[in-house]
């Protein structure tokens, strides 16, 4: 029973909340430009649903791309950097830096190199951007965080770098990877969004432009159904990692 | 230096060994410690004391800040296990105990089936493919000391082996790696801080001064292994633990 009342509580409430405001639009004459009522977004919704979708699947798709070639670039780096002291030391003042500077900043930049025509390719290399730093971190921790006993077992029986590399250090690296991943696909998705916005032109057909042209036009209801569907998604993906993870490590650890 | 000849027949040789950690000083010495083929020394001191510097001394994983360590045997004739059981968490048990033979270029077929005999031998046939979460405290222990086995070193060291685990399965767990060790007798050093587990597994007691440790006196015990079932109640062990106790605490005074 209890259980019962913990999973329905956030329904319910959503459910109030919705009602209080479905209510109050029409009590007080809210104009549906400035806040529509839960039903107009909902029609909204359903009317809007084929080409949401489609952005959704946009948005999706480029984030993706980019959680891939992060991953990419990320662990090839953070090997590098485990690898060589000197690579470390050259890499991590820049790496520092491109991560501290907001990704909306140089967004622009990136625009630009990747031509009005194909705004695409700059958000996908913004999500890119975006994404790299929770997997680079998280492999380069992971590849430092072998148990030091376990180092002395591989100095003790004469290991080679390799056997140390590939039997020690990224087993190690693997739980460390596997979160960074996870918080690099929420990154990208956020990179891809924000990406959108300042690439600002129909040609990436995603999410966010959806939100701006809809907002552009006044149409609100239509906008509160892209923002739910943006939402939807990320919750989605996020719900999908987290249960990913959850299976590596248990595959990792044995149980 | 490996493979040289030492005096006496002696395995490994701390010669005024002493050992500085940079920003945290001294840490062991100096200190000697002669090792012969066969025996169970057992080093004994408070926390801090050096005594596992010493035993990475001796393991050669660490190399002294000034003195000597000679050894005639191979790095490689030396295993260790540690306070804790480091297995790693990503291999079964019978993985890990075949790692050091993988290490050495043994081919794993052959590795794992050596591994297979180590764990029958500690008492884990039936958790061979059991992962280190899976495995209680003991057995995990178990299992790291078949991992110390399985290349059949003649040098054993074993820093703080049963620390973590209750007083029920240290008894049993120390019978144990009496037992194993007579099988081939390789030479033992075990550091500990409970004077009757040394006094009970030791051909010899060192005692260790406070931090940096040098010695501060040996007791040797006379009665030959096996020991007789009611070693730990006789009138030699109270006696052996006491001199052994009396040290320690003269140890603690002297340099406190």
């Amino acid at each position: 029973m209890n259980r019962l009342a913990r999973l329905l509580a956030p329904w319910v409430l959503i459910a109030v909340l919705l009602g209080v405001w479905q209510v109050a639009c029409a009590a007080l004459r809210v104009p549906t430009y400035f806040l529509p009522a839960p039903s107009a977004i909902a029609g909204a919704l359903v009317q809007n649903a084929p080409s949401l979708a489609m952005a959704a699947w946009r948005t999706f798709s480029m984030a993706l791309e980019a959680l891939i070639a992060a991953s990419l670039f990320a662990t090839l780096l953070a090997a590098g950097v485990a690898a060589s002291r000197t690579l470390d030391q050259a890499v991590r003042p820049l790496a520092v830096a491109l991560q501290v500077t907001p990704i909306v900043a140089v967004a622009p930049l990136f625009v630009i190199w990747a031509g009005v025509d194909h705004p695409g390719r700059a958000i996908v290399a913004l999500a890119t951007i975006a994404a790299f730093f929770p997997i680079f971190s998280g492999m380069a921790r992971g590849l430092a965080s072998a148990d030091p006993d376990l180092e002395r077992l591989f100095d003790l029986y004469g290991a080679s770098g390799w056997q140390r590399l590939l039997r020690l250090r990224i087993p190690s690296a693997t739980p460390f990877v596997i979160e960074g991943h996870k918080v690099a696909a929420g990154a990208a998705i956020i990179g891809a969004v924000v990406a959108e916005f300042v690439a600002g032109s129909g040609g990436s057909q995603g999410l966010a432009w959806r939100i701006m042209e809809a907002g552009n036009r006044l149409q609100t209801a239509k906008m509160f159904a892209a923002i739910i569907t943006l939402a939807l998604m990320a919750a989605i993906l996020h719900a999908l990692f987290q249960s990913l993870e959850r299976r590596a490590l248990v595959w990792w650890r044995g149980r | 230096m490996a493979g040289q000849i030492l005096a006496g027949g002696a395995l490994v040789e701390l010669d005024a060994a002493e050992v500085d950690y940079p920003g945290r000083g001294a840490a062991l010495g100096p200190f000697s410690l002669r090792l012969h083929a066969g025996e169970i020394v057992a080093l004994v001191g408070a926390s801090g004391c050096g005594k596992s510097t010493a035993l990475r001394l001796l393991a050669g994983l660490e190399a002294p800040t000034r003195g000597a360590v000679r050894r005639s045997i191979a790095r490689g004739e030396t295993s260790v296990v540690f306070q804790s059981p480091t297995l790693a968490p990503w291999m079964d048990a019978r993985a890990n105990v075949a790692l050091p033979l993988e290490l050495k270029g043994m081919k794993p077929k052959a590795a794992r089936a050596l591994a297979v005999r180590a764990l029958r031998r500690v008492g884990l046939a039936d958790a061979c493919r059991a992962r280190p979460a899976q495995l209680s405290g003991g057995m995990a222990m178990r299992a790291s000391l078949a991992r110390a086995l399985v290349t059949e070193p003649k040098l054993l060291l074993l820093d703080e082996p049963f620390a973590a685990l209750d007083e029920i399965t240290r008894r049993a767990l120390a019978d144990d790696v009496l037992s194993i060790w007579a099988e081939e007798r390789p030479a033992m050093v075990f550091v500990t801080h409970n004077v009757e587990e040394a006094v009970y597994m030791a051909d010899r007691v060192v005692v260790l001064t406070r931090g940096p440790g040098r010695e501060a006196g040996e007791t040797a015990l006379e009665q030959s292994f096996p020991r007789p079932p009611g070693f730990r109640t006789s009138e030699a062990f109270r006696h052996a633990a006491e001199a052994v106790s009396r040290r320690l605490a003269a140890a603690m005074g002297a340099s406190a």
